[in-house]
């Protein structure tokens, strides 16, 4: 198995004040790798620091090319695409033009229509809202969008923050089921930070538990859904 | 009511103008979130260029397109040398740049032209419009130049990719860095745009107000009015408002005893301040819908 993704000794800073101290991990080709941990515990950070959004040290190598000191507009044209925390709608714009917006990068404009259309097969409730303006779906529907732009770039690797928060428990369900099937059918590597850990862990291959800017576990995703002391102290359930 | 209609039409003819710049300042408060106080001055020097070509021997559209394209890239060299550098720091130091930058540009006119009154030709004569009293072909030119430049910025930012990338950079810039737009060069671009639509406005305008290096003052202000009116983050209403403020003028100006000339500035200035108290967001200012 190749390895996609590959972190060493990342340090990220936010002005004077140190969130990450020296993560290192890596993830495979194909694979849809978790990050756990709590609230403040670096998750968001490290998917910003990859994507060059805050000051960083350390190595980040995708595909073994090195990622540091790219701007985050250039490093999108690797391919990959990042579902940010809340969701980044572009919320004025219509559904459609939000899913336009993920392809930007793209020249090939038959492949972009046909896209839009395979995206409509995928989120049914997008393709009835279309021309709606983007703000005006819910949560659920937005996070869907969100999925559905980043695909757009037909990425090798989508880094998703959080794609649960705020969702109701049905709406998840079926959101991480899109995402189980848009790992193994359309092999698009995922990097999902996570706070709903056991949901996260059913979903994924390979996990990594993040305390304070630390990386404190990592294996097989079962193993550690399925180790109770490491659930109970670090994953809360 | 001959009286009103023509009044009416006057008024959409320098509502028009009103219009260009107001859609000048809110592209670039769009990008920047900062009024460009500077936007009038900035349209004075590209009329005063277009005139210098004039003198050169060129004719009005050859100088009035070269006019364009330098004004664009002078935009664009604007805020890459003085406002990208700008644009972390606190509001306050940008509105010294726009200061400055107003001082520098009505300064350099000055010397370069010196201050006295300009005869600035029309293309389209001044002879009544289709044989009507109403409207001369000069606010006849005045308004088709500015219908078919809006028609065409309506296109670009609905139908193009860049229009649309313009525009996400605009609403939303953190997202619009990670579908990969270069946000930064879309500001310039604004910039540019803004620049150059500003230099329609002042050389559709210099024939009615001459050409000196204070001739946009109350333009901009009347400018100003018709953002706030329109809203200054909707380029539509800015347009509407541009309208609005033009017929509200003359109006104004005709039927309230009282209100001559002198007083139609205070006008602007009293409609700018009665929007931001009653309806601040302006007419058509945003109202974001969400749910959470």
């Amino acid at each position: 198995m190749t390895v996609l993704l590959n972190v060493k000794d990342l340090r990220a800073y936010y002005g004077q004040v140190q969130a990450l101290h020296g993560l290192t991990f890596s993830l495979n080709e194909g694979s849809l790798t978790t990050l756990l941990g709590a609230n403040g515990a670096g998750k968001t950070t490290t998917l910003r620091a990859i994507c060059n959004m805050v000051r960083s040290t350390g190595g980040i190598e995708f595909d073994g090319k090195p990622l540091n000191n790219r701007s985050t507009e250039s490093i999108v044209r690797y391919g990959i695409a990042h579902v940010p925390q809340g969701r980044g709608t572009f919320t004025t714009m219509t559904v459609e033009e939000n899913l336009q917006l993920g392809a930007i990068t793209r020249k090939d404009n038959a492949g972009i229509v046909s896209d839009i259309e395979r995206m409509y097969a995928h989120f049914p409730v997008l393709k009835q809202r279309h021309t709606q303006q983007a703000g005006t779906l819910s949560g659920g529907e937005q996070q869907m969008l969100a999925v559905a732009r980043a695909l757009m770039l037909r990425p090798r690797l989508m880094l998703l923050d959080e794609p649960s928060f705020g969702l109701a428990p049905l709406v998840v369900r079926d959101l991480f089921g899109i995402l189980g099937k848009i790992n193994r059918e359309d092999k698009v590597s995922i990097l999902v930070v996570e706070q709903n850990a056991q949901l996260a862990l059913e979903l994924a291959d390979q996990a990594y538990v993040i305390e304070t800017g630390r990386i404190v576990m990592s294996g097989n995703a079962k193993d550690i859904a399925n180790n109770e002391e490491i659930r109970k102290s670090y994953l809360g359930y | 009511m001959e009286l009103f209609t023509n009044q009416v039409l006057a008024g959409i003819a320098t509502g028009a103008i009103y219009a260009c710049m107001a859609l000048a300042v809110v592209m670039i408060y769009q990008a920047i979130d900062h009024l460009n106080f500077a936007q009038g001055e900035m349209a004075m020097f590209s009329t005063f260029i277009s005139w210098q070509l004039m003198q050169w021997g060129l004719s009005y559209w050859v100088a009035f397109l070269i006019t364009l394209v330098l004004s664009f890239v002078a935009g664009i060299a604007i805020e890459r040398i003085l406002f990208k550098p700008l644009a972390k720091a606190p509001v306050l130091t940008n509105v010294a740049g726009f200061i400055a930058l107003f001082a520098i540009i009505n300064s350099s006119a000055g010397l370069i032209w010196d201050f006295t009154i300009k005869q600035y030709p029309t293309p389209f004569g001044s002879a009544p419009f289709l044989g009507s009293q109403l409207i001369s072909t000069h606010q006849a030119g005045m308004i088709g130049v500015t219908v078919l430049l809006l028609l065409g910025l309506y296109f670009f930012f609905q139908y193009t990719r860049i229009g649309l990338a313009m525009r996400a950079a605009a609403s939303v810039p953190e997202s619009a860095r990670l579908v990969g737009i270069n946000t930064s060069w879309m500001i310039a671009l604004g910039w540019g745009m803004a620049t150059a639509i500003g230099s329609i406005a002042g050389m559709l305008i210099a024939p009615v107000v001459f050409l000196e290096p204070n001739m946009m003052g109350g333009v901009l202000i009347y400018g100003f009015a018709a953002a706030v009116l329109g809203g200054l983050t909707s380029p539509f209403g800015a347009v509407v408002g541009g309208f609005l403020v033009g017929i509200f003028e003359n109006l104004a100006g005709t039927y309230i005893p009282g209100v001559g000339n002198e007083l139609k500035l205070p006008i602007a200035l009293a409609l700018i301040i009665s929007v931001l108290v009653v309806k601040p967001a302006g007419l058509f200012g945003r109202h974001i819908v969400k749910r959470v």
